[in-house]
Formats: C-alpha cells, sequence, structure tokens
C-alpha cells in the first residue's frame, strides 16, 4: 500500500525474564530511506531488530513489517528481507560461494537462478577471488561482506543490519559503508543498528535514539544535533578525575557545559570566541580543541551517558 | 518445483558432510566391519564350538551378532549425530540461526537435521548388511528391512537427545550420555549375547532398553522370524519413543532458538 510505512511498531515491548530489553518504543521506517537505532551497548537494539527480523516473537504492542504481521506472516516476511545479525552464522568449514549457495537454496532459489546471482554478488563484496576459500581464514572484514552479500541472496526489498561495523578496523568499516550506500541508491530499505555516532551521521536519513529500551529521540542526524546541541563545542581536556573543580571557573562563559571526568564540554555557537575566553581565565587544560557537535554529544545531553565507554 | 523447507536444511547438512566424510568414514564403516569380523568370525569360533550354539538357538554366532552390531551401531551413529551437532547448530557455527532468519521455521530445522540424522544411520546400518549378505547370514528376503528397522532404532535415540541437547549450554553433559547410556545399552542389550543369561534384576532392565528391542527387531527380520505380535510390541516401542521424542524437541528448540 503506498503511504503506508514499510516498517511500523507502536507500544513494541520486548521482556526476557524480569528483563525489559524493550520498553514500548514507537517508530516507522519509510521505503527507501536508511533508518539507524543508535545506542549504547544493551540498549535493546538488537532485541528490537530480531523482532523485525521475525525471529524473536513481541511481548506485546504492534508491529508491521512490509504490511504483514510477524506473528502470523514470519515465513513470508522472511522471504523477502536480508538480515545481517550482530554475530555471524557463517559455517567457517564451507568455501565462500558454498555459504551463498546453500543459503540461497534455504530460500528455495533454484541452483540455474543462484549461480549467476552468487558471482554478482561476489562482485558486490569484492570477494571474487576468495570464493572458492574456506571461510575460516578471511579477514573479519570480509567476513561481514560475505555476510552482507548472502543477507542479499533473495533480493530483499529491506536489508536490517545489527552493528553492520563493530569489532573491523576502520579501513574495513570504509569499505563496508560504501557497499551500504550501494544499495541504498539502488533503493534497498537501510535498517541498522550501532553504537557508534560517527556510522549513524554517514549512513542513517532517519533514526532513533535508543537508551535503556526506550526512545530518547528521533529525527534525522542533523535535526538532533540542531535540536538538542549548540553548533560547536569547546572540549577542555584535564588529568584524570581533575575536570570537575574546574568547571564552575568557565560554566558561565557557554550556553551550557558537560562534566565528563577528564574533560569539559562547552556548548556554543561561537567556538573561537569561548576558546578566547576560556584562555583569559588562566586555567590550563592539557588540551584545547574546536570541533562540531555530534550525535555523541546529543546522547550525552539526552540521558547524562555517553555511548561508548 | 519447491523443495519443501525442511529438506532445504537437510541440504546444508549434506554439503556440510561431503567436506568431512574421510574423517568420518573410519567411524562409521571402518571400525564396525573390523568389530563384525572380530566378533563374528573370530569369538565365533569359539562361541560355535562350545556349548554356544545351542542357546543361541542352533545359529552361528556371526549370525546372531551381526543384526545386533546393526542395531547398536544405528542408536550409536543417532547419538552421535545428535549431540555435538545440535550444539554446533546452535552455539559454535550458529547453522540453526542462519536457517531461522530464512523461510524456514523452528519445525522445519528440526525435521531437516532429523532427516539428516536418519540418513546418517542409514550409512551406518547398511554396511552391516552388505558384510551379511556377503556371509552368507541373511537367510530371509526380509533382511533387507534391517536398514529401515536400523533407521527406526536411530530415530528412537536421536528425537530424544536432539531434544535434550538443545537445552544445554555446552556439551559437557554429551560425554556422560555416551558413558552412562550408550556404553552400557551397547553392552548389555542383547547385542553380543542374549539377555536371558542375564540376572533377572537386569533382564527386565534390558528388557525395558530400546536398544534392545532394536536388537531383537533386527535379529528376528534377517532370520526371517519376526510374527505379527513381536513385530507391534518392538517396533511400537521404538515409534512411541521417536514421536515423544520428537514433540519434546519441537518444544525444546522452541525454547532454545525463539527468543
Ligand atoms: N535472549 C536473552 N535472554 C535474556 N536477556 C536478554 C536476551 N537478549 C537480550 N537480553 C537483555 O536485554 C537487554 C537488551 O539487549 P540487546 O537488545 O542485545 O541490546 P543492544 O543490542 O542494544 O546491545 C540487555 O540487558 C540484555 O542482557
Ligand atoms: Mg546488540
Amino acid at each position: 500500500m503506498p503511504g503506508e510505512p514499510l516498517i511500523y511498531g507502536r507500544g513494541l515491548v520486548k521482556q526476557f525474564g524480569t528483563v525489559r530489553a524493550v520498553d514500548s518504543i514507537d517508530f516507522a521506517v519509510e521505503r527507501g530511506e536508511a533508518f539507524g537505532f543508535l545506542g549504547p551497548n544493551g540498549a535493546g537494539k538488537s532485541s528490537t531488530m530480531r523482532m523485525i527480523a521475525c525471529v524473536s516473537p513481541r511481548t506485546s504492542g504492534d508491529l508491521s513489517v512490509l504490511g504483514l504481521d510477524p506473528d502470523r506472516d514470519g515465513a513470508r516476511i522472511r522471504g523477502r528481507i536480508g538480515v545481517v545479525p550482530q554475530e555471524d552464522s557463517l559455517d567457517l568449514e564451507l568455501t565462500v560461494r558454498e555459504n551463498l549457495y546453500v543459503y540461497g537454496r534455504y530460500f528455495d532459489l533454484p541452483r540455474s537462478e543462484l549461480r549467476p546471482r552468487i558471482e554478482q554478488l561476489l562482485r558486490f563484496a569484492q570477494l571474487t577471488e576468495r570464493g572458492d576459500d574456506r571461510v575460516e581464514p578471511l579477514s573479519g572484514g570480509m567476513k561481514r561482506r560475505l555476510t552482507i552479500a548472502r543477507s542479499l541472496i533473495n533480493e530483499p526489498e529491506l536489508l536490517l543490519l545489527d552493528e553492520p561495523t563493530t569489532g573491523l578496523d576502520p579501513q574495513a568499516r570504509h569499505a563496508l559503508w560504501d557497499r551500504l550506500y550501494r544499495l541504498k541508491s539502488q533503493g534497498v530499505t537501510l535498517v541498522l543498528t550501532t553504537h557508534y555516532m560517527d556510522e549513524a551521521e554517514q549512513l542513517c536519513d532517519r533514526l532513533v535514539v535508543m537508551d535503556r529500551g526506550t526512545v530518547a529521540a528521533e529525527g534525522s542526524p542533523q535535526g538532533l544535533i540542531g535540536r538538542y546541541c549548540t553548533r560547536e563545542v569547546v572540549e577542555l581536556r584535564f588529568g584524570p578525575g581533575e575536570s570537575e573543580r574546574h568547571a564552575d571557573k568557565v560554566a558561565d562563559i557557554p550556553e551550557r557545559i558537560e562534566v565528563l571526568p577528564d574533560r569539559l564540554l562547552l556548548y556554543t555557537d561561537q567556538g573561537d570566541a569561548t576558546v578566547e575566553a576560556v584562555q583569559r581565565r588562566a586555567l590550563a587544560p592539557v588540551s584545547v580543541l574546536v570541533r562540531r557537535a555530534t550525535l555523541e554529544d546529543v546522547f550525552l545531553r539526552l540521558t547524562g551517558r555517553q555511548l561508548v565507554d | 518445483m519447491a523443495t519443501p523447507p525442511a529438506l532445504r536444511a537437510t541440504q546444508y547438512f549434506l554439503l556440510a558432510y561431503r567436506r568431512t566424510w574421510r574423517a568420518s568414514i573410519m567411524s562409521t564403516f571402518v571400525s564396525p566391519l573390523l568389530y563384525l569380523l572380530a566378533m563374528g568370525v573370530g569369538l565365533g569360533s569359539f562361541v560355535n564350538k562350545g556349548g554356544g550354539a545351542a542357546s543361541l538357538g542352533h545359529m552361528g554366532y556371526l549370525q546372531f551378532v551381526a543384526p545386533g552390531l546393526a542395531a547398536a551401531n544405528a542408536a550409536t551413529a543417532a547419538a552421535g549425530e545428535s549431540t555435538f551437532p545440535v550444539m554446533g547448530g546452535i552455539k559454535w557455527t550458529r547453522t540453526y540461526f542462519a536457517m531461522l532468519a530464512t523461510p524456514l521455521r523452528v519445525v522445519d530445522v528440526l525435521a531437516g537435521h532429523l532427516t539428516w540424522i536418519g540418513a546418517r544411520v542409514a550409512m551406518a546400518v547398511a554396511p552391516y548388511l552388505i558384510v551379511m549378505a556377503a556371509f552368507g547370514v541373511t537367510p530371509s528376503p526380509e533382511a533387507a528391512a534391517v536398514l529401515p528397522a536400523g533407521i527406526l532404532v536411530g530415530m528412537a535415540f536421536s528425537t530424544p537427545l536432539v531434544a535434550f541437547a538443545a537445552t544445554q549450554d555446552n556439551d559437557g553433559s554429551f560425554s556422560l550420555v555416551f558413558r552412562l547410556g550408550m556404553i552400557p545399552l551397547f553392552l548389555f542389550s542383547g547385542v553380543f549375547f542374549p539377555v536371558s543369561v542375564l540376572p533377572v534384576g537386569l533382564r527386565v532392565i534390558a528388557y525395558a532398553t530400546p536398544l534392545w528391542h532394536g536388537v531383537e527387531l533386527c535379529r528376528l527380520l534377517t532370520l526371517g522370524r519376526l510374527g505379527a505380535a513381536s513385530a507391534a510390541v518392538h517396533a511400537g516401542y521404538l515409534v512411541a519413543l521417536a514421536v515423544v521424542g520428537a514433540v519434546i524437541a519441537s518444544r525444546t528448540y522452541t525454547r532454545r532458538l525463539r527468543t
């Protein structure tokens, strides 16, 4: 149906025993966008993704995926989406090609159709040379690209990626982001979770900030930064545990100040002027840095805690 | 034509086996044959010369032991395939989770794996049948039914064991299954000697074990002496165990895999 969101969650809850992993969240993902769940470890991102992927039944609330109900039509939904789980589930003893082939068979794709598609996916994942190698010795980045290639075997209209680049080195991350841009430009709807604010800023058109099972805020990366932060941030770095006693001396300068154990964050629209004002107070911080506000600052503002610690 | 979902899961195990079959050929084919030669021919010549033949009901020892070993090997193969690979599907390679991200459902994954285990059991039983035929100890045409009977024995062990394996956090308990379960069964279920020679207490226990029913079923089939009543008792027991195990397995699998 046109106009209906591709994924729609309302009052969505996931309870594990006494742990409420997802505590009544609302969200909607539109066709063609890249949508993110940003939050620290334990925020409930994977639990949410697994409900969307129809591998984990919801405890309560409404959820619709591709206009269908995961409780009733799980197998049909799974046939039309691609899933990159947080933990790889590749068979390390099989070759790259065999992993793709057998996964395609789960969707009942015939061999004749799979053969050319596997070659195309190997090119996409830049793994053509390694096609007949066992998976085990591949690098972390290659395994992740293979998992993404595998998730595309059924030409899904919706791709779910749970922490696609966690544990990868910067170069491997950029290679992977590049693949995801390509998919997006081909019209695939992307839903991803991450605890990296740069990943969320790079990839997501829109995101929700998750914390302790709830949604703290929702919007575009720039929209969220504009709503919750100033344009710039002056970071004053001190020795460990020393920042607190300096906070009072500069608190009147910026619009807002955040005190971290080793740093003061001064939120301001005029970074340079703020730096000058700080320098007149003779605090002697270890370092002074002016930077643009990021989603990390948004998270700090919303929760009082850091995304990655 | 659409492949049934469970068989798509089976295809995975077949593909994985094609990579490792050389490593398993010793345990599946070679060591059973060594057993058969040592027991049936070696020990057999000793037994046949003594008073053994009479208490075995006037059959050669090879004739006696071969169908028993076929049934026991079916049970052992089933137990091996129903424990460690299940942990692999859940924890090591996480294949079950890969399958469940696709249109396959938990019941498909379970049925697909059990189908594969059935195939492995068939591979474990077939060599016995071939050797028995070669030695001319398969007087009855029904002896060919030892193959499906062996698969049934395998399933009676497999379904309760996969149900159990899916509840485990690691493979620590599996060696106990073998040491306290499979090996005593192997020794005391009438494979090597008739349970009638056991003291009455042990004999009653032996009658209650699935392997004894499997051994009897296979033995009577090779002799062509399986009557309707004993067929119903032995096969009925094994079918019941396999079905109950499958029902429990579908619960433990769901609990473990759809959290
Ligand atoms: N299968 C499970 N059983 C019990 N608790 C779980 C399970 N999965 C997740 N949790 C708990 O739910 C909370 C949210 O976890 P998760 O959704 O994995 O968060 P995230 O992906 O954001 O790190 C955590 O407290 C976690 O321990
Ligand atoms: Mg997670």
